[in-house]
């Protein structure tokens, strides 16, 4: 087996567990006695199947050499960039912990200023800047052109107060 | 109502002010998302999918519409100016395209790609007028059993025959269909594939699939491969067309759309076929004079005809959907989600149901035509600007609408973590060469699958032989397996021979 194929074969037994995992999921679907020619079984189980066929086959290609070693897209790229990653999947943990305590607005700031930095940014405070207005006017589009129901985090609130409105 | 009387009744509506209005906004935005690297329409379409909750179905559709057709426009201004195609109906642009622009002549090649696309896109909306009709009339005798063949072929189309790898895009497609099943049977009320998580029972909202896979999945998988340094986006010049331009052109422009067109309406689906066999005819077409430019200093052929064949083929794309309900573009399957959000069944019976909706709809889309040749030309300047915003706070504020636009839905954090999780595994598709497409596709045209099937099987009482039984059927099914099987037999047959 080539040096190269084995995350192909990760990528194939991946595949073969998320068809386990579906074929489960599949067996304890509660079935009523309502009559029906097709039950709601069938069609999961098919997936399933073929999610578990597929992964073999995938496995079978990884055994053979694989495939992604031989993409050009993936032999000129250098190794991953983890500093770049980390930046990127750091912002979204702190979206994630802070949108509810912070609301929309300041949350999604911050994880821009990380998401600039991810790709180079070396300039925090212009990117803050740049943030907080993307991220307002992000707020106002949805909510008041597309009527999106975001409730009022700390900063939307205030300047919906300073405007006189009502804040939800 | 035949196609005259139609049109006529929707260039009535499509010419109100406000229908004018959603067209040339859809218009914009999608000239601004094709431009943009990181975006493309079915991301965009996705994230105004709330619209629909307060704009009436034809000022959404139309905005849809604009937003479609715009992204095609722009896509080219990047492939030209940048080489870096946005979206896969380019990629053959920015062969010649792109060594225009080196030697140039961008000028000349964002205007013959603009006038192309224009052509092309008439000839295409023509082709909706007039061969519409003809395919709901025919398919208006389709029973369930003929559905679910059609749709079966469509996954095959879509997930096998396009792109590099049968196995991965089949892959894709079944884990589309598997996200497709989540939440409650709607025909025996069982929950299915839930964790029996709650949040689950309502199923995958789209919305979110679509932005974790086109939005997420992209930014993190930039971020993986960042290396720093930024791409020149090379200077414009005049955009005119010499007579000689002219000249090279127009042939290339109908052949384009000719060849475009059909490609679409097949549920062949995909603009990459098209766009490749138009390069390759207009290079073996051009005067000898002209052939050496090919791949050297760039020849307008190369970029007039696959410009034209690829915005046929959107137009055409949309065939299918508004006739049998058929999305085969991911951007389609998001627009019928929309339809389904209306309440509107996409099929036959939407061109006598909802005739006001589908032919203002018709008549916008020549409108956005119109909208979109002056957009690009004159305006050409805008879009270079727009080309020069740097890659972190681009993408940084991609991932802020994609956060707003999955947070809106239901104010749940739930909801991020499966954005993400989605977007990493959007992530590892991109990086080990699994097509994103047959998943949104999959998920969207899954359940409409399903149902056809129990349709048919109850009505043939549990007989599966319905499915080959039925001459209309069984025809659907052997086009299905051919274009599985077709190309790995044929391999099988050419190494025998020799």
């Amino acid at each position: 087996m080539k040096p190269g194929a084995v995350p192909d074969l990760a990528v194939g037994l991946g595949v073969v567990a998320l068809g386990a995992m579906a074929g489960w999921l599949t067996w304890v679907i509660p079935v009523t006695p309502v009559y029906a020619v097709v039950g709601p079984k069938l069609v999961p189980a098919l997936v399933a199947g073929a999610l578990a066929a597929l992964g073999l086959l995938l496995v079978v290609a990884a055994l053979r050499g694989g495939w992604s070693a031989d993409i050009p897209e993936v032999a000129e790229a250098g190794p991953p960039n983890v500093v770049s990653l980390a930046w990127l999947g750091g912002g979204m943990l702190l979206n994630l912990v802070l949108i509810v305590p912070l609301g929309f607005a300041l949350s999604a700031a911050i994880q821009f200023v990380c998401t600039a930095r991810a790709f180079g940014s070396r300039s925090p405070l212009r990117d803050a800047a740049i943030a907080l207005l993307v991220s307002l006017g992000a707020f106002f589009l949805f909510v008041e052109a597309l009527g999106v129901n975001i409730g009022a985090g700390l900063l939307e609130g205030a300047i919906l107060r300073a405007l006189g409105r009502e804040v939800t | 109502m035949d196609s005259i009387a139609g049109l006529a009744l929707g260039f009535g509506n499509a010419l109100t002010l406000t229908n004018l209005a959603w067209a040339l906004l859809g218009c914009f935005l999608g000239t601004a998302v094709g431009v943009l690297p990181g975006i493309g329409p079915a991301l965009t379409i996705a994230l105004l999918l709330p619209i629909t909750f307060q704009v009436s179905a034809t000022g959404a559709f139309i905005l849809f519409c604009g937003v479609f057709y715009g992204a095609m426009y722009g896509g080219s201004t990047t492939s030209i100016l940048l080489n870096t195609p946005g979206e896969s109906g380019s990629i053959i642009t920015a062969l010649e395209g792109a060594k225009m622009a080196r030697n140039g002549r961008a000028g000349p090649a964002l205007a013959t790609a603009a006038i192309g696309s224009f052509v092309a896109g008439t000839v295409g909306t023509l082709g909706i007028a007039f061969i519409g009709p003809v395919i709901v009339e025919w398919a208006l005798v389709l029973g369930p059993a003929e559905y679910f063949s059609l749709m079966v072929l469509c996954f095959v189309t879509v997930s096998a025959v396009l792109g590099s790898s049968a196995l991965r895009g089949l892959t894709s497609l079944a884990f589309g269909l598997m996200l497709g099943l989540v939440g409650i049977d709607l025909q025996t009320g069982q929950p299915r594939l839930t964790f029996g998580v709650p949040e689950l029972l309502d199923g995958v909202n789209v919305v979110l699939v679509a932005v974790a896979l086109f939005a997420v999945g992209e930014a993190l998988h930039m971020a993986w491969r960042h290396h720093g340094g930024e791409a020149q986006v090379l200077p414009v010049g005049s955009v005119m067309l010499s007579k000689q331009d002219l000249k090279r052109s127009f042939w290339p422009w109908m052949r384009g759309a000719g060849l475009g067109f059909p490609f679409g309406v097949l549920p062949a689906g995909g603009t990459e076929m098209p766009t490749m066999l138009s390069y390759y005819a207009e290079r073996k077409l051009a005067k000898p004079k002209y052939q050496k430019e090919f791949g050297t200093t760039g020849a307008i052929e190369g970029v007039a005809g696959p410009e034209a064949a690829n915005n046929a083929a959107a137009a055409g794309i949309l065939v299918p959907m508004l006739t049998l309900g058929l999305p085969t573009s991911a951007t389609a399957a998001i627009m019928l989600s929309a339809f389904q959000s209306y309440g509107i069944n996409p099929g036959p019976l939407l061109f006598t149901q909802q005739a006001e909706l589908v032919w203002t709809l018709i008549a916008s889309l020549f409108i956005a035509n119109v909208m979109l040749v002056v957009l690009n030309l004159p305006l050409v300047g805008l879009w270079v600007r727009i080309l020069k915003i740097p890659v972190p706070q681009l993408y940084a504020g991609i991932l802020v609408f994609a956060t707003i636009g999955t947070y809106g839905i239901s104010n749940s954090v739930w909801d991020l973590v499966i954005l993400y999780t989605l977007g990493v595994v959007a992530m590892f598709m991109r990086r080990f060469d699994f097509p994103v497409a047959p998943v949104v596709i999959g998920m969207i045209l899954g359940p409409m699958a399903e149902q056809a099937l129990r349709q048919a099987l109850t009505i043939s009482q549990g007989e599966w032989s319905v499915f080959v039984t039925r001459p209309g059927s069984a025809v659907i099914l052997a086009i299905a397996v051919l274009a599985l099987a077709g190309p790995r037999l044929w391999a099988i047959v050419a190494k025998r021979r020799g």
